[in-house]
């Protein structure tokens, strides 16, 4: 019974990793494409991982648990870095945006 | 199982697509970032079907690794050093 929870939640996140990298693959400029892949693929791989638990439990169960708090801790950082990153390094946004509220509260810092 | 495995690697190829063509260098480097996420899963299938739980020591050491490489790439493209 737990092996088939397992595979039934593992496969949830399969279809979410796939999701998120069709984003990847699909939207139209560098922000978007952080917005869509970074969250997708981070629910997607904490559910492999909690699928693992259920599935095996033990010490396997146990070590995937702790891969994906640090899978939840981490991922969100990196995308934050990245988009910072692009933003100051000088990447436009898509000519579809309507806003952005980054340049406007940076506005003349940047120079220095 | 095998399905999940496949479903997998055409990920992965959607972001080696990604990796090779993306227009600017912060493009590849979310493509090396996402690539660095699905190896985790990739690593936790693996256990599961080989039944070794050392594949998830793996993926623990790998998930702190890509983090640590993200960040010096977003580091490098913001132009600046480390400790400011």
């Amino acid at each position: 019974m737990n092996e088939t929870i397992g595979i039934v939640i593992i496969s949830l996140g399969v279809a979410f990793d796939l999701f998120g990298c069709i984003g990847l693959v699909r939207l139209p400029d560098i922000y978007n494409r952080l917005q869509g892949a970074t969250k997708c693929v981070t629910l997607g791989t904490c559910l492999i991982l909690l699928g693992v638990l259920v599935h095996s439990g033990g010490a396997m169960g146990i070590k995937a648990l702790l891969c994906a708090v640090f899978i939840l801790l981490t991922s969100p950082t990196g995308a934050h870095a990245l988009a910072r990153g692009a933003h100051r390094s000088g990447v436009k946004l898509w000519s579809g945006s309507v806003m952005d509220k980054y340049a406007e509260d940076s506005e003349g810092q940047l120079d220095q | 199982m095998i399905a999940l495995f496949v479903l997998l690697i055409v990920c992965c190829f959607l972001c080696l697509y990604r990796i090779g063509m993306g227009p600017t260098p912060p493009d590849r480097t979310v493509g090396i970032d996402i690539l660095g996420t699905l190896v985790v899963g990739f690593c936790a299938l693996t256990a599961i079907l080989t039944g070794k739980d050392w594949y998830m020591n793996i993926a623990i050491s790998w998930a702190l690794l890509s983090f640590i490489g993200t960040i010096a790439l977003a580091k490098f493209l913001e132009g600046r050093g480390f400790d400011e």
